[in-house]
């Protein structure tokens, strides 16, 4: 277990550091949450798709040995070579054996969260190999030589001058260039000689069947199939929660999740991967990484409906101020405040309290996991465990102690309000937060319960 | 005749004594039998949010002391009541407890569903800006909320809609968190700060002369941003508007 070097107070105050950013950040954000809207409330029957959604997934979840070994064996069966991974470590070392048994160097990959939670890039690049990321987004920030800030939109922090500034070091495109079109026409070419040239692809998964063994990858930008079908191996990697019971399931999902996620009836493309093509290897890893010690916790056990679509981040007034790198996770925002004390407590125990508890994110999750309660419910278990801090443990006790007493409570009130108007330095000052950016309320006569006593009572 | 007891958390016991107030003479303008317990401090709500909702016990039972024997509990702030309603458990009287949970009532809700106000005769010729708190829109269902595909409503706009001379402007994103957060507004100073000035800007670009709403706290954080902008806008609290005139 590590230590964090930063909390998410302390990141999200260097990101505001920056208001411009900040303001551009939040009204992107927006406006794809407002996209978000529009194209839900095109759907009459939307509600009742959210709650189909997360019926289907609570079947899966309950039932999830049962689903994952009929999946194992009909995905055998097809020929798709299937990989148990019980971590991240484990992942790391199966993709890289599968590219050894190949002697194959570099490896394409496109979009996977699952990857960056397991840190597959460093892995392999450790080990000697080139990783590429596919994705314009991913491949951004990977030039960048940072993480994806969102799980959808991976470079959503970043502006087109700095993207320009990447593209004029790295891909050669002339200095000051902040055109989109002439970028992501850079950025076309420069891919496209990697998809011809790299013989493994990597790719993520968004729902695997269990009836039929197949799995479907979701994208905008074409690159997985681009990958997966010009490469001579092709492995996919998978959460063991990306299960779903049949195929007529799908149809539900894949309405929500591109709505959710940017307001577009449907991703570009859905690609379906049943079984290999004539020549072709293709490999299957299955893996857990704590999935199902959260599926032994009751409270949370719901996270791991998730599908990734992001929604709960964009619609977080938080997040958007605060930035995803702010939480120091692969998944930021909500659902990643959830997910990450799940795999280290002391690292993450700054993240459930990284929102204010609003509710919004519940409301557009497509498959209505309680965000917000399980945030509620993870501080109580961070702090019942020790990792709350102890100038918080002491005002608490504090706190505790006044408000027990009625007696003791009118007394430090009185005070309190006497400390405000008297000596008004004594907590006016910028070791105060409230008071570094805001005024303290102006000091009243007398409290409603003096107003009481005097003129009802 | 039904007994309301009021509930005065006690940041607005000790802060706004007004909105306090307010509460009182609206309710008792509406003919109620209205008790203030003297013996009451604060829900325990920003013990619970920070994670130490094992220290709540004595503030729970406390309040069980205080309301058990009330037909009606009323009290200005969405937020508190909503910590009652989903947090309020206690070893000692876990019955009464459980019958507190249910005759719990943010003042707006109480006026709009339990006394279904139809004609408040208040008067506030101004323009106002609504802000919906968090607690009470999304967990007290005060007013549909932006995310949902449903039918709208809103319970406090039902209200300002009888005030005479009140013109409710417009928002450009109409319920969006302010930021305050309980302890929020402490731990997460800098995104709380900036949320909450993008929230006043709001209300400001859309020409409001006073921010009201149906829980105190928010309108504090709001306020103490406007002050230190040097804002002529007003925060009041919904009871002070609806009890004006
Ligand atoms: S928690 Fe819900 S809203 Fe957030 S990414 Fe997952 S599915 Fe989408």
């Amino acid at each position: 277990m590590s230590t964090p070097t930063k909390t998410h107070p302390e990141l999200s105050a260097v990101f505001n550091k920056d208001e411009q950013r900040v303001n551009w950040h939040d009204e992107t954000l927006w406006w794809i949450r407002q996209k978000r809207d529009k194209s839900a409330h095109s759907i009459p029957e939307w509600e009742i798709l959210r709650e189909k959604a997360s019926q289907i997934k609570n079947n899966a979840l309950a039932n999830l040995a049962e689903y994952l070994v009929s999946f194992e064996e009909k995905a055998k069966a097809n020929g798709i070579i299937v990989h148990w991974a019980a971590d991240a470590q484990e992942h790391n070392q199966i993709v890289h054996q599968i590219l050894q048994k190949h002697g194959i160097l570099q490896l394409v990959k496109s979009k996977s969260m699952l990857t960056e939670e397991c840190h597959l890039n460093e892995y392999l690049e450790k080990q000697g190999l080139e990783v590429i990321d596919s994705d314009l987004g991913e491949r951004i920030v990977q030039l960048a030589k940072e993480p994806p800030s969102h799980i959808v939109l991976p470079c959503i922090h970043k502006k087109k001058e700095e993207i320009g500034d990447l593209f004029h070091q790295h891909l050669g495109v002339a200095a000051g260039t902040s055109d989109p079109q002439i970028l992501t026409e850079a950025a076309r070419v420069h891919l496209r000689e990697t998809f011809l040239t790299r013989k493994a692809a990597l790719t993520g998964v968004n729902f695997a069947i269990a009836e039929t063994g197949e799995f479907v990858v979701c994208t905008n930008e074409g690159n997985a199939d681009m990958g997966a079908h010009l490469a001579d191996v092709h492995i996919a990697c998978m959460g063991i929660e990306k299960i779903i019971p049949k195929r007529k399931h799908l149809g539900v999902f894949l309405r929500l999740l591109a709505r959710s996620a940017t307001g577009q009836p449907i991703t570009t493309y859905s690609s379906h991967f049943k079984k290999p093509r004539a020549g072709q290897e293709m490999h299957l890893v299955l893996v857990d990484n704590g999935r199902t010690v959260q599926m032994g916790r009751e409270d949370f056990r719901a996270s791991l409906k998730c599908i990734r679509c992001g929604a709960c981040m964009n619609t977080c007034p938080v997040y958007r101020r605060s930035g995803g790198h702010s939480y120091h996770n692969a998944i930021s925002g909500p659902i990643g405040a959830i997910l990450a004390p799940n795999l280290d407590r002391e690292k993450y125990a700054d993240l459930p309290f990284a929102s204010t508890l609003c509710g919004s994110c519940s409301n557009v999750c497509p498959v209505k996991i309680d965000i917000h309660q399980q945030l509620y419910k993870w501080r109580q278990v961070i702090v019942q465990e020790g990792y709350a801090t102890s100038s918080k443990k002491m005002s608490m006790k504090i706190m505790n102690y006044t408000l027990s007493s009625p007696g003791i409570y009118r007394t430090a009130g009185k005070a309190g309000r006497w400390v405000l108007k008297y000596i008004p330095f004594a907590v006016n000052n910028h070791f105060n937060p409230w008071y570094k950016q805001r005024d303290m309320p102006e000091v009243p006569k007398e409290s409603f319960g003096e107003w009481y006593k005097k003129n009802v009572k | 005749m039904k007994r309301v007891g009021l509930f005065i958390p006690c940041y607005v016991d000790q802060f706004y004594p007004n909105a306090g107030i307010a509460t009182y003479q609206l309710l008792k303008k509406l003919g109620l039998d209205v008790t203030y317990p003297t013996g009451q401090t604060c829900c325990g709500q920003p013990m619970a949010n920070s994670g130490f909702e094992h220290l709540t016990q004595n503030c729970n039972q406390l309040f069980v002391d205080n309301f058990a024997e009330f037909d009606y509990i009323v009290s200005p702030s969405g937020s508190c009541v909503l910590h009652i309603k989903e947090h309020l458990h206690t070893e000692k009287s876990a019955e009464k407890a459980a019958a507190i949970r249910t005759k719990v009532y943010e003042l707006v809700e109480f006026l709009v569903d339990i006394l279904k106000v139809k004609n408040l005769k208040a008067k506030f010729p101004h323009k106002v800006g609504l802000h919906q708190s968090c607690h009470g829109q999304r967990g007290l269902l005060l007013t549909q909320m932006s995310e949902l595909v449903a039918p709208y409503f809103s319970k406090p706009q039902q209200l300002l809609a009888q005030v005479e001379g009140l013109e409710l402007i417009d928002l450009k994103r109409e319920d969006e968190c302010c930021g305050f957060g309980g302890t929020f507004c402490i731990v997460e100073e800098a995104v709380s700060v900036k949320m909450g000035k993008d929230r006043v800007k709001d209300h400001q670009v859309n020409g409001a002369e006073y921010i009201t709403g149906a829980d105190m706290s928010c309108l504090m954080h709001m306020e103490g941003i406007l002050k230190r902008e040097n804002s002529k806008i007003k925060v009041l609290h919904i009871a002070e508007i609806l009890n004006a005139g």
